[in-house]
Formats: C-alpha cells, structure tokens, sequence
C-alpha cells in the first residue's frame, strides 16, 4: 500500500485562557489516502474544527500545537519554518468554510482574488494565473465567468461565494482540500449543486477531501471513511457503509439515530442524546461520553477505553460497544421525557383559562 | 383566477386557521414593491402539524407573521378560530392573539437578556393578567419542569443556558398562556443534532399531550416531513405544492417539489449511491421583480418554451392524490 498522503499522529492541540486550559484536540490520529474523501463528524465543540485548523498550522491564538506530529507526504507539518508552511498551505493543502465571507476580502474583486491566490504562491506565472482565473469559475459553474471576475463578492449570491472560493481552494491545485461545513449555510438546491461539484472535482482531479460537518446525510452521501469525534478524541472511525450499518460506539449509535430522514415512512421518534458536552476546560474522569451515555458500565466511570480494532478497518473507543446492547435497552433510548404529573396540572389549568 | 383557487379549499369545520388569497407587500428601495406573499390560500386543521417549507426568501416567515396577526395583510383575509384577524380590534383581537403563539429561530435572539428566566415565562401571563403573585410562580415553576428544566431556574438569566435549554424556555413561555395553535419559526436550525433531537421529540410530545396545533416553518425538509402531517411548499410568495406529507414523498406533483426532495442526502450510504438530485439552474428570483406566468418556469427543467409556462400563472388545484393540490401546468409529468 502506498503511504498516505497525510497521516495525523497523537496530536494534541489547547487553548490557554484564564479559566484553564481547553482540551481542544486531545490525542488524535487518523490518515487520509490519496484521492479519498474523509468525513470528520461530530457536534460543536467536539474538536473537528480545531484539528482542521492544525492541519493548516492555523490555530487561532490563545491556541497552540502542543504535541504530535502531522505528517504531509512524509514532512512534518507541526516543524515547518514560516517559508515552508506558507508553500504548504495553497499548494499542497486549502480549506473553505462555512461562511465564504470569512475567506474572502469584500473590496478586492473575485477574479482578483482567485489571481492573487495563485501569484502568492509560485507555481503560477502572473500571466498564467490571469489566464486561469475565467477557467477555474467555469469550472465551478459560476455562469458568465468572463463577466463576474470584476464584480465584488457582495455582488455574488451565498451560492456563487462559496463557488468562488471553492475556486480559489483548488487554484493552486492542491493534493488535500479541507471543507468545513460547506453547504450548512446554503439553501438545499444550493446545497446540492456545490455537493455535486465537491463530488465531482475528486472524481476528475483527485483531490482528496476532508469534510468537516454534522451532518450524516452528508457523510454517506460523499465519503467513504468516516472518523467520529466527541471531546477532542476519536471515538470511532471507520468505512461509511460499516459505521452506519453498525456503528459500535453509543455516541456515533445515536448520533444516527437522532436526525430525521426524509425518506422515513412514519412519524418516529428521534433518538436524543441527553444533557450537554462535556466542558473541555474540566474533562468528566473515564470515558468522556459516559455522563450522557445510556449504555455505560461501572468502568466507563472512570478508566478511558482506547480506541480498538473492532472489524476489520472499524476502530471504536468503548468498553461495552452496540454489539453487546440488547434490543430493549436501545428502546429505551427514545422513550418520552415529559414530565407527565405537571402535564396533568397544565391540562386541568388550561380547561380553566380556556373559559376565561 | 384567485376565486378558483379559493375554490380548490373547501371551507371546513376542522379549520382553526384559513388564509384566503392573502397577499403581503413591502415598499423596496426607489419606489420598488416586494411581493413577499402573493395570493396565498391555505388551511390548517386543527390538532395537525402542517409544515411550510420553501428556501430564504420564499416569504414562509412573513406568512407565518400574517397568520400570527403581527403585521396587517395587503390584502385577502385570514380567518382563526372563525373570526376574520384584520376586523378584530382591542380585546377580541387580544383574545384571539393569546390563542396564537410564536417559536423563534434563535433562541439567542429571542430572549430579553436583561430579564430573569421567571419573568421571560410568566410575560404573556402578565401581558393577559391570567396569574399573580403565588399563582403566577407555581406556574412558571410548572412550566420549567414540563420541558425538561430544572423549577428552580426561575430567578436566572438567559445567558447561564446553553441554545437547547434557552429553546426550551421559549417553548416553556410560549405554553404559558395555554394557547391552541403555535408557529414554530425554524425551531431547531440553530441548534446542534443532538439538541435538535431533544427539542424535536418535545415539541411532540407536547402536541399530543395538549392537542396542539402546530404551523411548522423550516427549510430542512426531513425535519418537516419528520413532523407533520400535511407539507406546503412555498416558492417565490406563493404555494405550488401542497399535501399529505406521504403523498408529497411518493408522488409529488410540482417539479420544484420534487426537485427540494431529491436534493436532500439522506444517512444510508447504500441509498446515497444511486440517489440523483434533480439539479436546479440558477438561483431564486428577486420577489421585487418575479418572473412571468409561473414564477417557477425561469429555473423548471419541464417549462415549455416557448408558450404556456411563461406566459399563464398557474392555479393551485387538485393533482395526484385526494387532498394534494399543485400550482403546475404540467402537474405530475416529470
């Protein structure tokens, strides 16, 4: 098997504030083959983002790399100098965000940008950078290419922005593109239109894509490895089709269960996964999904479960695992929480308010 | 053409809200005018969930405004309960308004951060004089339970919660003055999964529990389809599709219908493999200057050109299935 194009060993990523340290990332490794399409999935705040963002050596301040290493094409990220990781980001790897605002500069015209992203680094002559700009936004389909490289990103509908730095991501023709959350903020027939092109840019060029989201629907409709997160660890990975069919970590179980599909032919109830995360400032002892976890044993209270082989390519963080979870315990997963003693005291009110 | 689409509804006695050929303008820049709801006629029965999709810009939150008597139709009527909104004044009007109650979308956004969490909850009681004083605390304390919080929350601050709970404090006030019929704005889209969840199975019980009548407004699809019964899609101010939320999925009528349900991933990788999103061109018209005929044909993959969808708006009239209507020339065929 040829090496992975990039490999994340035991990376660990904190924020020093004034109430403590945040655990951001808190020992993480995955790799990322060739041409693949990698999901990280996982709810705000459980370190998607931030792992991201160290791939990049983008850790906002009062954030640092504390330890690990981040190996593209073999090079140690987390060592390069200033001159190397500016090579590296654009050439090699890009991201695009939610929000393409954020990504691009509001006075500078698109065709300007995109040039400017290409003349920064130096793979591109200035006149072969202007001579791809109209190329890249076709292929993109943002429609009258020739015409919309003068005008400002404001002018740009949500849609066509973050075709634009979907272009100007791929403009240096990068082996590793990063997406976060790239559709969330779209309406859903502009949804499917920027998935379709994600799709098919690592179809036609190669590049492999890590996609950052919450959402699953997403996962199985575009990767074919999924690595789930939950307080800056890997609590799962595995290949798509097995994680979803059985997944064995309670949080990646319900995770699945508690988003309504469209396809669904009656009305269900979700699975909901009770309370909140965990404060990454003060981690819960044990495993760190325990306290909302339906399922867990005496030892999940206080030893950490490492993350084991449990299929062939499946690895899951847990001591009990779905496999073992009988029928009735996971029905008990989506019984009511109403509080049904006050409900009755409402109803008997109501009647009465109702008259008034 | 309006009085045959008023036609297609039937008045009925399951009725709580009846939106009959409303239409809602707002003055734009330069003397401009935006159509936001451009003859819409609707009916909601009472004890359903009927779900209002469309995306930004469709005019569903205005709708959802008109229904809710916060801002004056320009025109048609809307009848709640039997009594037209727009002829109701002072108390007739409070009356009816108690009945009605509105969920918002942000739950950062909706609640005075200056008030304590017992006075954000007890403010539509006092705003109608239901409760005071003892009363009035029990109640709240009621209410903080029956959503999941904890009774003894009363004296805190918005800011102390996190997004679900703060979700749940505007369901808490919203339930607070017993009403019949509740708007939910997009209740769950800023939330994340897990809360959505959490928010979504409550919102459910809390229906079936009090027979509520829910206008469920989002532009996430499965989360609608998740929880009504009867599904309006919305484009460009006005209803092209609307019907059972089983009908909608198996045989919708209008191609933008069926274009919104095939964009939408679903969470089974074996389905995603063969699943082949109709892909719309372009982007939504301005409601300043909406297009000719159906407004619909500029972006349609079966508008005839050149002729009949460019040039005649269509009526939304029954298609498919019994109940199901659809604004379409060519309802069905694609």
């Amino acid at each position: 098997m040829t090496e992975p194009i990039l490999r994340v060993e035991d990376l660990v990523t904190q924020f020093f504030t004034s109430r403590g340290v945040v655990h951001a990332v808190d020992g993480v490794s995955f790799h990322v083959d060739e041409g693949e399409t990698v999901a990280v999935v996982g709810e705000s705040g459980c370190g998607k983002t931030i792992t991201a963002l160290s791939i990049l050596r983008l850790v906002p301040e009062p954030g640092k790399i504390v330890s690990g290493r981040i190996l593209f094409k073999g090079e140690n990220v987390v060592e390069m100098d200033d001159e190397q990781v500016r090579n590296y980001r654009g050439n090699d790897v890009a991201m695009i965000f939610q929000d393409p605002m954020t990504s691009l500069n509001p006075v500078t015209k698109v065709g300007a940008q995109i040039k400017e992203a290409m003349t920064a680094h130096d793979r591109f002559s200035t006149v072969q950078a202007t001579e791809r700009v109209v190329p890249l936004l076709q292929r993109v389909r943002v429609p009258a290419a020739e015409r919309r490289i003068k005008d400002y990103p404001h002018q740009f509908s949500g849609g066509m922005r973050q075709r634009a730095m979907i272009a100007m991501g791929l403009s240096n023709e990068p082996a590793l593109l990063i997406a976060d959350e790239p559709t969330t903020a779209l309406d859903v027939t502009v949804q499917a239109q920027v998935i379709q092109l994600l799709k098919q840019l690592n179809r036609e060029l190669g590049t492999a894509i890590i996609l950052i989201t919450h959402n699953t629907a997403l996962v199985a409709s575009m990767c074919s490895r999924v690595i789930v997160m939950y307080a800056g660890r890997v609590v799962e990975e595995g290949p798509v089709e097995r994680i979803f069919a059985r997944p064995e970590h309670p949080y990646t179980w319900s995770l699945l269960r508690s988003v309504p599909r469209v396809d669904e032919a009656r009305k269900g109830r979700l699975v909901s996964i009770r309370g909140l995360p965990p404060d990454l400032v003060r981690l819960p002892p044990g495993c760190k999904f325990h306290p909302r976890c339906l399922f867990k044993v005496d030892r999940c209270l206080s030893d950490e479960p490492e993350l084991e082989e449990v299929a062939p390519d499946q690895r899951a963080r847990c001591w009990v695992k779905m496999s073992t979870v009988s029928e009735e315990a996971r029905e008990t997963a989506q019984k009511s929480e109403l509080a049904f003693d006050v409900a009755a005291e409402i109803k008997k009110r109501m009647r009465s308010d109702a008259r008034a | 053409m309006a009085g045959a689409t008023a036609a297609a509804i039937q008045a009925d006695s399951r009725d709580i809200v009846r939106v009959e050929d409303v239409y809602k303008h707002y003055p734009a820049a330069g003397g401009a005018v935006v159509q936001a709801v451009s003859g819409v006629n609707l009916n909601i029965r009472r004890g359903e969930t009927l779900g209002l999709v469309g995306e930004s810009g469709c005019g569903k939150s205005t709708l959802a405004r008109l229904i809710t008597a916060l801002q004056p139709v320009t025109g048609g009527r809307i009848v709640f309960d039997g009594q037209e909104l727009g002829k109701l004044r002072s108390r007739r009007l409070r009356r009816v308004r108690r009945q009605m109650q509105i969920i918002f979308q942000d739950p950062f956004a909706s609640l005075d951060p200056r008030m304590t969490v017992g006075d954000i909850i007890a403010e539509p009681l006092d705003a109608f004089n239901l409760a005071r004083g003892r009363e009035r605390k029990t109640r709240v304390q009621e209410l903080l339970r029956l959503v999941g919080l904890n009774p003894n929350f009363t004296n805190r601050y918005p800011h102390e919660f996190s997004g679900g709970q703060r979700q749940r404090i505007g369901i808490a006030r919203a339930l607070s003055v017993s009403p019949s019929f509740i708007v939910c704005d997009e209740p769950v889209s800023a939330l994340d999964v897990s809360i959505q969840a959490q928010i979504i199975n409550l919102l459910q019980d809390l229906q079936s529990e009090f027979k509520l009548t829910y206008l469920f407004i989002a532009h996430d699809l499965a989360v609608v389809r998740h929880l009504s019964d009867r599904i309006a899609v919305m484009y460009l101010g006005k209803i092209v599709e609307i019907a059972d939320r089983v009908d909608i999925y198996e045989h919708p009528q209008h191609p933008y219908t069926k274009a919104l349900l095939t964009s939408i991933p679903v969470p089974d990788p074996l389905i995603e493999r063969d699943r082949e999103p109709i892909l719309l061109k372009g982007e939504i018209p301005s409601p300043v200057n909406p297009p000719s005929g159906c407004r619909f044909h500029t972006r349609c993959p079966i508008a005839r050109a050149p002729g009949v969808c460019s040039e005649h708006e269509p009526v939304l009239e029954p298609h498919g299935h019994r109940d199901q209507l659809a604004a379409c020339h060519f309802a069905g065929e694609a």
